[in-house]
C-alpha cells in the first residue's frame, strides 16, 4: 500500500554536514561552562565575605606542578589523536597512557591539597563562605577529571585489546575534546581561586 | 509491507503477547516511540498537576474556606507549578520535538538514538523521585511530605532550619535529575537539525519548527543548568553544612534568586518558543499561505534567544535594587517584547489575503493570537518596574504568567495535538468533539483568568491559603474557581477524543491537512524507517512544490 | 514577491471539507469577546472608584501616598498604551479572521502565495521599538523619584522586622516597639528600614506604596507619606512559610495628636494591677517569656510579639482574630485553631491558669 519509490528527487552528492559527535560534544561543553560560570560567579559573590575562619590568604598554596601536569595532558592528548588519525596505533597508545597518568597525578596532587587544607587548617566544606565555594568549585572540576580519566581508561583498555584503530579516531577526538575542555575549565578555576581571589 | 508496523496495537496483528509489547515501548530507541511515551507522560501529569490546582480553586472558592489545611495547600501550590513546568511543559514539547523534528528533516532518527531513550527515562525518574515525596517525603518527626516550598524554592526557607524533613530534597534531587534528561535531549535535538538534515535542505529551508526548536534546544544548554549547579549547590548546603545561602554564615538569599531566575525566565521562553513553533506550522496551513516573513521569523526567535538571557531580574523587582539596576532590567525586559510582538503581527501576516480554514487546530492558534496579545501586554506592565512594585507577588502575576501558560502554550499544544495526531496514529480526532473542547475550554480559560487579574489589583497575594473576607476579593475568587471546573470538563472531553478517535476516527491518510513539510509524505502513522529513502529538497516547502510543480517554491526562494 | 491565483491541479484528490464559518458563528464570538472585556472594564471601574469613605479595602488604584500616586500615574500610562495596542491588535485579528475566511463553495484556488513584505515587517519593528523607549523613560522616571528620593530630615523612622508569621514595628526615635499594626501620622513622611529575622516578607499596603521585600542579612528601605487619615490594610506578599496567608498588616494613620497620644501610651510603663498577680505570676513563670517581652516583669524574649501593650491593639497573631477575650484565650489554649502551622506553640496551661493569665493580659493597655 505504501510507495516504496520516494516523490522526490534524489541524490546526496556534495552534501555534507558536521559530524555529529562533534557538534554533542560541543553542546555537553557548552552546558558544563554554564554550571562552572554559576559556581564560579558564587566563588566571586563571596570572595572576602567569610564571617570566620581561615582565608584564602592564608592556606591556599598555588598547585604549580600538577597545574601543568594537567595542562601538558592536553598537549600529549592532541598528538596520541593526531597520531591514531594516521594509524600510529603505537604512539597513540604511549600519548594516551601519558595522559591518563598526568590525570591521575592532577587528582594526586588535589587529594594531597586537600588533606592538607582539612586537617593541618581545618578548612572543610562548612568552615565558611570560603571552604564551602572553594570546596564546591575545585570539587566539580575534580569530579569532571574523575569522569574524563575514566572515560580514558576505557578507551586505553579497549585499545591494549586491539579494538581501537584509525576508524574510531573522530569518537576519539571527541573524547579528547572534552579533556580539553577540562583543561580550559581548570586555567579558569585556577586564576579565580589561586590568583584572583586571594 | 504494512507500513503501520510502528503503529501502537499491532500486537494483534502480529501475534504479540502484551509482555513482549511492553518490553518493546520500554527499551525503544524509535525517536516516534519517545516522542508519544514523552506525550503520554505528560497528559498523565497534566492530569495530576490539574487536579492540585483543582485542590487549590475549591479551597480559595471562599474566605477562610477549610476544605485543606494550610500545609496542604501549601504542598499544592509548590508541586502544581513544578510539575507544570517540568513534567507537563517540558515533556510535550520534547515530545511533539522528538517525533516531528526527524520527519520533518528527512532523517530517520535523532542523532543519538539512546541517548534519546535515556534523556526519557531520566525525566521520568525525576517525575517519579518528586512524587515519591508524598510517600516518603515524611522525614525527621513527620515534617513535610511533598516539597511545600513554592516552585522557586526561596532561599533560605529550603534550608534545614526552615523546611527539615526530606520534602525539599525530592524537589531538588527529583528536578536535578529531570534537568540532566532535559540536556541530554537538547544536545541530542542539536546534533540532529545540525547534522542529519537531507541533501539540499540548507539550514535557510528548514521548517520553522525546526528552527525554533533549535534555538530552545540552544536555550536549554545555558538555562537548565544554572538551576542544575544552585540545586547542587543546596544539597551542599543541606547535606554537607554549605553556607551558599545561609543567611546566618553570611550567605545571601538573593544570590538564589539570581541564578534560580538566570533559569526561570529563559525557561518560559524554553517553554513558549515551540508554541510560536507550532503556531508557525499551523497558520500558514490553515491559511493556505506560506509564513509571512520566514528570515526575520527565524532572526526574532534568535534574539528572543539572547535576550531573554538579559530580563531575569524583573522576577526580582521588590527586592531592593538599585535604581539603575531597576531600569536596566525594564529596559531588557520591554526589548524583549518586541521580537515577540513582531511575531503575533508575522502570524497576522500569514493569515491576510489567504483562505482560513476554521478547523480545529487553527480554531486554537486563533485563540492564541488573541490571548498572547493580552498576556504580552499584561507582561510590558510587570515588565515596568515602578508598576511592578504593585503588581508582583499578587494575583495579577498568577493571572499574567496563566495567561501566557494556558492561554498561549496550551491551547498551542491542544491545536499540535489535533493537527499532528493524525500522523501519530493514523486516524483523525473528531471534528464535533474538538470544537466543543475547544468553545468548552476557551469559555472556561477565560472566566477564570480574566477575572483573575482583578484581585491581584485589589491586593490579593499569591499562595495563600485563604483570604480575608470584605477586601474585595470574594466574589472573583469564586468565578475564577467556576472556570477552573469548566477547564476541567474541556480537558476531559480532550482526552474522551483522543481515545474514542483512535479507535472509532476516520482514517487519516497521509496528508489530511493538505500540507507542504516532509512529515506529510509519508504513510500514517510513518513506518519505523520514516523515508524509504532519503529525500532531496530545494525549498521550504517541498510539497507544495509536488503539488504545484508549474509554481513552486524554489523559484521564488 | 507576489504569485497570482491558480487554479488546483486536475486530478489532485480534495481531501479537505470546506469548513467555512457561518456569520452568525463569528459575530456570537466576537460579541462575546466584548461583552466579556466590558463586564472586566465594568469591574475594574468599579474598584477604581474610590468614594472617600476610608476603610476602602486595599486597591492599587487608590492611591493615598505620594509614591503611590506617581505609580498610580504611570500605571495609568501604561494601560493606556497598552489597551490602545490591544484595540488596534485586535481589531486587526477580528477583520482578518472575517475578510478572510474560505467562503469558496466550487472551484477552490490556493490564494496569492505571499512571502513577506520588508516595508511592512521595518514598521511594525520600528513603532514598538519607539513605544517601548517612550516607556522605558517614564518608568525610569518614576524608578528614580521613588527609590532615589532624599530623606528629609523630618521624617519619622520606623524599622521593620519580619518575623514568620508576624511584623515587628520599632520607633528608634521614640523608644516604641509594637507589632502588627502601625501606626503612622498623617501628612508626615515615614522612612521604613526592613529587616528580617528568618525568611522573606515583603511589606505591601496598596493604598500607600509599592511592596518591597524584607530579607535575611540585607537591609532594604522604603518611604510612604500618608494623604489621609484612616485604617489601611495589607498583607505579606512574599511567600515565607505555612501561616503567609495570616501574616496581615494594618495601618493605622492619625492625625498628629492622636498619634502623639498613642506613642504616649506605647512608651508608658504598664502599672502592673495587683489583682491579675496571679496571672503575672503564670505569665513569669512559664515559658511564655521565652519568647514574649513585657515592660515591667522578666519577660525580654524577642522570638514573638512584644506584649507590653496588648491591649492597644485591634487584632492577635498578626491580624488573624480580632483582639477578644475568646480569642486570645483560644490562642493560648490552642493557636492551630486559630492559624494552624504558626510558630506558637499550645501551652498546655490548666484552666484556672488560662484564665488568670488572659485577665492579666488583658491589662496590659
Amino acid at each position: 500500500m505504501s510507495a516504496i519509490t520516494s516523490p522526490f528527487p534524489q541524490g546526496s552528492a556534495g552534501w555534507k554536514l558536521p559530524y555529529r559527535g562533534k557538534v554533542g560534544m560541543a553542546c555537553l561543553i557548552v552546558a558544563e561552562s554554564a554550571i562552572f560560570t554559576i559556581f564560579v560567579v558564587a566563588y566571586l559573590f563571596y570572595a572576602g565575605k567569610s564571617l570566620s575562619g581561615p582565608t584564602p590568604r592564608e592556606v591556599l598554596e598555588i598547585p604549580i606542578f600538577f597545574t601543568i601536569c594537567l595542562l601538558s595532558s592536553s598537549v600529549t592528548i592532541h598528538f596520541a589523536a593526531k597520531f591514531l588519525e594516521r594509524g600510529k596505533r603505537g604512539g597513540f597508545l604511549s600519548l594516551w597512557f601519558l595522559t591518563i597518568i598526568l590525570g591521575a597525578l592532577f587528582m594526586y596532587g588535589t587529594a594531597r591539597e586537600w588533606y592538607r587544607l582539612i586537617y593541618e587548617h581545618g578548612l572543610t566544606i562548612s568552615s565558611n563562605l570560603f571552604g564551602t565555594t572553594y570546596y564546591s568549585l575545585v570539587g566539580l572540576h575534580a569530579f569532571h577529571v574523575t569522569a574524563g580519566l575514566l572515560m580514558l581508561t576505557i578507551v586505553l583498555l579497549f585499545a591494549l585489546a586491539g579494538r581501537v584503530g584509525s576508524e574510531q579516531s573522530a569518537r576519539v577526538e571527541v573524547l579528547s575534546m572534552y579533556w580539553h575542555f577540562v583543561d580550559a575549565v581548570w586555567v579558569v578555576v585556577f586564576t579565580v581561586v589561586y590568583v584572583l581571589g586571594r | 509491507m504494512s507500513s503501520d508496523a510502528i503503529a501502537i496495537g499491532s500486537a494483534r496483528e502480529t501475534g504479540q503477547s502484551w509482555l513482549e509489547t511492553l518490553h518493546e515501548w520500554v527499551t525503544t530507541v524509535d525517536h516516534k516511540r519517545l516522542g508519544i511515551l514523552y506525550i503520554v507522560y505528560a497528559l498523565f501529569f497534566l492530569a495530576v498537576a490539574g487536579s492540585e490546582a483543582m485542590i487549590m480553586r475549591i479551597q480559595l472558592m471562599y474566605p477562610h474556606n477549610g476544605f485543606v489545611s494550610p500545609q496542604v495547600f501549601n504542598r499544592m501550590f509548590t508541586m502544581h507549578g513544578t510539575t507544570m513546568v517540568f513534567f507537563v511543559g517540558i515533556p510535550f514539547l520534547f515530545g511533539f520535538a522528538n517525533y516531528i523534528v526527524p520527519l520533518m528533516i528527512g532523517a530517520r532518527d535523532m542523532a543519538f538514538p539512546r541517548l534519546n531513550a535515556f534523556s526519557f527515562w531520566l525525566t521520568a525518574f525525576g517525575g517519579f523521585v518528586l512524587y515519591f515525596s508524598f510517600l516518603g517525603g515524611s522525614g525527621l518527626y513527620g515534617a513535610g511530605s511533598a516539597p511545600d516550598v513554592g516552585w522557586w524554592a526561596y532561599a533560605p526557607l529550603t534550608s534545614r532550619a526552615f523546611s527539615p524533613g526530606h520534602s525539599t530534597d525530592y524537589w531538588t534531587i527529583g528536578l536535578l535529575v529531570s534537568g540532566f534528561g532535559s540536556i541530554g535531549t537538547a544536545i541530542n535535538i542539536i546534533a540532529t537539525i545540525l547534522c542529519m538534515r537531507c541533501p539540499g535542505m540548507k539550514l535557510g529551508r528548514m521548517p520553522l519548527l525546526v528552527w525554533m526548536n533549535l534555538v530552545m534546544s540552544g536555550m536549554v544548554l545555558i538555562a537548565i543548568t544554572p538551576l542544575s549547579a544552585a540545586q547542587i549547590m543546596l544539597c551542599v548546603d543541606r547535606y554537607l553544612g554549605g553556607h551558599f545561602f545561609d543567611t546566618q554564615a553570611g550567605g545571601s538569599a538573593t544570590l538564589w534568586m539570581h541564578f534560580f531566575w538566570i533559569f526561570g525566565h529563559p525557561e518560559v521562553y524554553i517553554l513558549i518558543i515551540p508554541a510560536f513553533a507550532f503556531m508557525s506550522e499551523i497558520v500558514p496551513v490553515f491559511s493556505r499561505k506560506p509564513i509571512f516573513g520566514y528570515p526575520v521569523m527565524v532572526g526574532a526567535t534568535v534574539c528572543i534567544g539572547f535576550l531573554s538571557l538579559s530580563v531575569w531580574a524583573h522576577h526580582m523587582f521588590t527586592i531592593g535594587m538599585s535604581s539603575y539596576s531597576n531600569a536596566f532590567f525594564t529596559l531588557t525586559t520591554l526589548a524583549v517584547g518586541i521580537p515577540t510582538g513582531i511575531k503575533i503581527f508575522n502570524w497576522l501576516g500569514t493569515m491576510w489575503g489567504g483562505k482560513i480554514q476554521f478547523k480545529t487546530p487553527m480554531l486554537f492558534c486563533i485563540a492564541f493570537l488573541f490571548q498572547f496579545l493580552i498576556a504580552g501586554l499584561t507582561g510590558i506592565m510587570l515588565g515596568s518596574a515602578a508598576f511592578n512594585w504593585q503588581l508582583s507577588g499578587s494575583y495579577f502575576v498568577v493571572a499574567h504568567f496563566h495567561y501566557t501558560l494556558v492561554g498561549g502554550l496550551v491551547f498551542a499544544i491542544f491545536g499540535a495535538f489535533y493537527f499532528w495526531y493524525p500522523k501519530i496514529t493514523g486516524k483523525m480526532l473528531s471534528e464535533r468533539v474538538g470544537k466543543l473542547h475547544f468553545w468548552l475550554f476557551f469559555v472556561g480559560f477565560h472566566l477564570t483568568f480574566d477575572l483573575m487579574h482583578i484581585p491581584g489589583l485589589l491586593g490579593m497575594p499569591r499562595r495563600i491559603y485563604t483570604y480575608e473576607p470584605g477586601r474585595g476579593w470574594d466574589l472573583w475568587n469564586l468565578l475564577v474557581s467556576i472556570g477552573a471546573f469548566i477547564q476541567a470538563i474541556a480537558t476531559l472531553v480532550f482526552v474522551a477524543n483522543l481515545i474514542f478517535s483512535y479507535f472509532k476516527g476516520a482514517k487519516a491518510g497521509n496528508d489530511p491537512w493538505d500540507a507542504w513539510t516532509l512529515e506529510w509524505s509519508v504513510s500514517s502513522p510513518p513506518p519505523a524507517y520514516n523515508f524509504a529513502s532519503i529525500p532531496k529538497v530545494s525549498s521550504r516547502r517541498p510539497l507544495w512544490d509536488l503539488k504545484h510543480p508549474e509554481d513552486q517554491d524554489s523559484r521564488y526562494e | 514577491m507576489h504569485r497570482t491565483d491558480r487554479e488546483k491541479k486536475k486530478g489532485q484528490p480534495s481531501m479537505r471539507q470546506r469548513d467555512t464559518m457561518e456569520w452568525g458563528l463569528v459575530a456570537s464570538r466576537v460579541i462575546g469577546i466584548l461583552v466579556l472585556l466590558a463586564g472586566i472594564c465594568l469591574a475594574a471601574g468599579l474598584c477604581n472608584a474610590s468614594s472617600g469613605s476610608e476603610n476602602q479595602g486595599p486597591n492599587i488604584f487608590d492611591p493615598r501616598s505620594p509614591n503611590a500616586k506617581s505609580i498610580y500615574q504611570l500605571s495609568s500610562f501604561v494601560l493606556v498604551i497598552t489597551g490602545l495596542i490591544f484595540v488596534v491588535v485586535f481589531g486587526l485579528l477580528v477583520y482578518v479572521v472575517v475578510k478572510f475566511r474560505d467562503r469558496t463553495r466550487d472551484a477552490w484556488r490556493e490564494p496569492a502565495q505571499v512571502y513577506g513584505s520588508t516595508q511592512i515587517e521595518l514598521a511594525w519593528t520600528v513603532i514598538p521599538i519607539l513605544i517601548v523607549v517612550v516607556l522605558f523613560l517614564t518608568t525610569a522616571r518614576v524608578i528614580h523619584g521613588i527609590q532615589d528620593a532624599p530623606k528629609p530630615p523630618q521624617a519619622l523612622s520606623v524599622t521593620v522586622i519580619g518575623h514568620q508569621f508576624w511584623w515587628e514595628f520599632r520607633y528608634p526615635e521614640l523608644g516604641v516597639v509594637t507589632a502588627n499594626e502601625l501606626h503612622l501620622p498623617v501628612g508626615k513622611p515615614a522612612y521604613l528600614k526592613l529587616l528580617s529575622a528568618d525568611t522573606d516578607h515583603s511589606f505591601w499596603i496598596p493604598q500607600l506604596a509599592g511592596k518591597t521585600d524584607l530579607i535575611p542579612n540585607r537591609v532594604n528601605e522604603m518611604w510612604m507619606e500618608p494623604e489621609q487619615t484612616g485604617t489601611f490594610l495589607g498583607q505579606c506578599a512574599q511567600y515565607c512559610g505555612t501561616q503567609h496567608a495570616k501574616m496581615l498588616l494594618r495601618v493605622a494613620v492619625e492625625s498628629p495628636e492622636d498619634f502623639d497620644a498613642w506613642v504616649r501610651t506605647q512608651k508608658a510603663t504598664s502599672i502592673p494591677d495587683e489583682k491579675e498577680s496571679a496571672g503575672k505570676h503564670v505569665f513569669e513563670s512559664t515559658s511564655c517569656v521565652n519568647c514574649h517581652a513585657v515592660g515591667g516583669t522578666n519577660g525580654t524574649g524577642r522570638f514573638g510579639p512584644d506584649l507590653t501593650h496588648l491591649m492597644s491593639r485591634k487584632t492577635i497573631a498578626a491580624g488573624a482574630a480580632r483582639n477578644t477575650h475568646e480569642n486570645l484565650r483560644l490562642w493560648i489554649e490552642s493557636p492551630d485553631a486559630i492559624k494552624p502551622g504558626s510558630l506558637m506553640p499550645a501551652m498546655k496551661l490548666s484552666d484556672a491558669d488560662l484564665d488568670a493569665l488572659v485577665r492579666y493580659l488583658e491589662t496590659l493597655q
